[in-house]
């Protein structure tokens, strides 16, 4: 049986195949303006049995395929299970928002927490911010590990950091420690939605944003604990939903 | 449907205004009460008085007023209602349950303040709540910050607003100042009414509003059972309407209802599955027609069994002891069974999750789900101490902080599905 899952997400739409416990197949593209279009070309002309879907789309999709759909929460948990099976917390950072899970011994879901309503501090903050200063992702990331100290910021609203970026640097602030300030902004809040759910052990970092080493790098400071990113963060809630598909007998 | 514009012109309201309300009212009562299935036949009695709710009972109380009686409204289930009826008063819950006229409201308050107080103003200021127009004494309390300074600020806007005091501690002192309180307010009220509290009035009082406190105590207590004989909403609109309808009726509506529930309950029928996910909703008042959150988690598949909260057992939970035959013994009575409410606002306040705790015993349910509104300080400080007393006995609780506006329904609904999950999975 092939069980497939796809996790329809604000910025990036995530589409993964099992078959015998094992990744057959992933592909990703951007959410566009039309979410349920690109879904359905992300899946065309894939094999698979059962699909559930998750992610902040999965009840537009309810409507237009027979499949279940589940929690982005709950998804994160069997997919990051997939990968890891001695993480103790999960952070995920995707495109307009973040969570933090922590697990009990067994890898079941304890506790979570979700950032308010708007996108302070996700994967789009750190988009806009990287734009603001003239950086593609990968060089930003890259710039801001070369910094040796950090220009603090203050706000966590994308519409007000980027005005903040661009009076620092109109004072004169260096770019690639405003990059930094950035980054540790994201982390530190990041961090406190972890230490809400009073994580234990080891870190499962997904989403988009673990892809940014900078943020791997702060986050497994701040919070003292090893963090574990699997080798594609953005595909573990597309996993998770193939693995429910394949429970839901 | 009768025409009551000539009575709201009269009150004084913006008829074009509230007939936009009553339109959105309405929508809104359709879809999310009356799509409900297999409702109980003695809701029908409910959704008579909601459609009614400012026509037929707003005539009433015009009614009344031409008697020579005074109706007296609140916010805060700790205005006894008794003392309103020892002067054969009418006592009314006043409007403060929908995001309506905000902008305005921010014009007197600061933008972060709770729904519920800019709702309020809101609504006086819109001149949209026929209840406030028609009130002869409006009483404050002195519960949060919020509300204190909040009064100081509708004072002038309406005809007679009369604050009350109240404790922040249980403590003798305390109850001291709730008894004094409540015997200015006896005095208050023989003032407005020209009418004497005597022994009689009062126990007739106490009698009227401990039925009617019964009626609900036995509705909350048929909802331990599974398969659910009655859906979440339906047990919050009946207590949101005991706050405005006439009280014996009411009274004998919920008893209807609560005899149809015995049989449903002996017959095992219930509006969702056997099974179903069951959650309390602890935290803040839900005033009408703010039904947000109950419409999320019953559109997700759980049910609510219980509201620890004012417009639910936090309100109702105790009944007036009577003792002694004077008008000092009885307002001593009065006061032990209002120093019982356990408002976030009391410091320290155990009582009030260990009710939450036997509360989810009682009625079998799985989780709790804490409701803040926000900005609300005393609710939302007291919700971590909450949550962590709750997990640490066992009891999953998913702590959310919300408004009236819809625009974080989307994020609610992905937090109250992975809270369902969870329960499920456990």
């Amino acid at each position: 049986m092939r069980y497939a899952g796809i996790d329809i997400g604000s910025r990036t739409i995530k589409f993964a195949v099992l078959e015998n416990g094992k990744l057959v197949f992933s592909r990703k593209s951007i959410t566009s303006h039309d979410p349920l279009g690109t879904a359905r070309e992300l899946m065309a002309g894939v094999a698979f049995d059962r699909v559930t879907a998750t992610g902040y789309g999965r009840h537009l999709i309810k409507g237009h395929l027979a499949c279940p759909v589940i929690s982005e929460i709950t998804a994160f948990v069997l997919g990051a299970h997939f990968f890891s099976d001695d993480c103790r917390s999960i952070l995920d950072i995707g495109g307009q928002d973040t969570k933090a899970i922590s697990l009990d011994e067994k890898g079941n879901l304890c506790k979570f927490e979700m950032n308010d309503r708007c996108a302070a501090g996700t994967g789009r903050f750190l988009e806009v911010m990287a734009t603001a200063l003239g950086f593609t992702l990968e060089e930003f990331s890259a710039a801001a590990l070369t910094a040796k100290r950090a220009e603090k910021i203050n706000s966590m609203c994308t519409v007000f950091a980027e005005s903040e970026v661009v009076s620092l640097i109109s004072q004169g602030a260096d770019r690639n420690e405003v990059a930094l300030g950035i980054h540790k902004a994201i982390v530190s809040r990041s961090a406190g939605l972890l230490k809400r759910v009073a994580p234990t052990g080891k870190i499962f970092f997904a989403g988009g944003v673990a892809l940014n080493r900078c943020a791997r790098t702060l986050l497994e400071s701040e919070m003292g604990v090893p963090v574990f990113v699997p080798p594609d963060p953005e595909i573990v809630g597309a996993i998770g939903a193939a693995l429910c598909a394949s429970e839901n007998v | 449907m009768t025409d009551y514009t000539e009575m709201w012109t009269s009150l004084g309201l913006d008829v074009d205004g509230h007939n936009a309300l009553l339109a959105g009212l309405g929508k809104a009562y359709t879809d999310i009460f009356l799509s409900q299935k297999d409702r109980p036949e003695g809701m029908k009695y409910f959704d008579f008085v909601m459609s009614e709710v400012h026509g037929l009972r707003i005539k009433e109380l015009v009614d009344a007023k031409a008697e020579g009686r005074k109706v007296i409204g609140s916010y805060c289930v700790f205005v006894p209602e008794e003392l309103v009826l020892a002067v054969d008063g009418v006592a009314v819950g006043l409007c403060a349950g929908a995001e309506l006229n905000f902008e305005a409201a921010e014009t007197l308050l600061p933008r972060n303040t709770c729904s519920l107080i800019k709702s309020a103003f809101g609504f006086k200021l819109g001149k949209l709540c026929p209840y406030v127009e028609s009130c002869d004494v409006i009483v404050g309390e002195n519960t949060c910050d919020g509300k204190k300074k909040a009064y100081e600020i509708l004072g002038p806007l309406v005809k007679d607003l009369y604050v009350m005091d109240l404790p922040q501690t249980k403590s003798e002192m305390g109850k001291k100042l709730l008894k004094e309180e409540y015997r200015k307010f006896i005095a208050k009220l023989e003032h407005v009414s020209g009418k004497k509290v005597t022994p009689a009035s009062l126990k007739k009082g106490i009698e009227i509003v401990n039925a009617k406190r019964k009626a609900v105590i036995r509705l909350a207590t048929i909802r331990a059972a599974d398969p659910a004989p009655i859906s979440g909403l339906d047990s919050l609109l009946v207590n949101q309407v005991f706050f405005h309808d006439d009280p014996v009726r009411f009274t004998d509506a919920v008893n209807k209802l609560c005899d149809e529930l015995e049989e449903r309950v002996k017959h095992h029928k219930g509006v969702f599955p056997k099974g179903t996910t069951r959650v309390i909703v602890s935290g803040c008042p839900m005033a009408v027609p703010n039904w947000k959150l109950p419409m999320l988690i019953e559109s997700g598949n759980a049910v609510i069994v219980g509201e620890e909260s004012c417009v639910g057992e936090r309100g109702t939970r105790w009944l007036t002891e009577v003792k002694g035959n004077t008008v000092d013994a009885i307002l001593d009575a009065i006061t032990d069974r209002y120093f019982n409410i356990d408002c976030a606002v009391f410091t320290p306040n155990p009582s009030r999750v260990n009710y939450v705790k036997e509360m989810t015993k009682k009625l079998h349910a799985d989780g709790v789900i804490h409701y803040s509104l926000q900005f609300c300080q005393p609710y939302i400080m007291e919700s971590g101490p909450v949550e962590k007393e709750l997990e640490k006995s066992g009891i999953p609780t998913l702590r959310l902080e919300t408004d009236y506006s819809l625009e974080d329904a989307g994020q609610l609904k992905t937090r109250l599905e992975a809270f369902n999950e969870r329960l499920k999975r456990k």
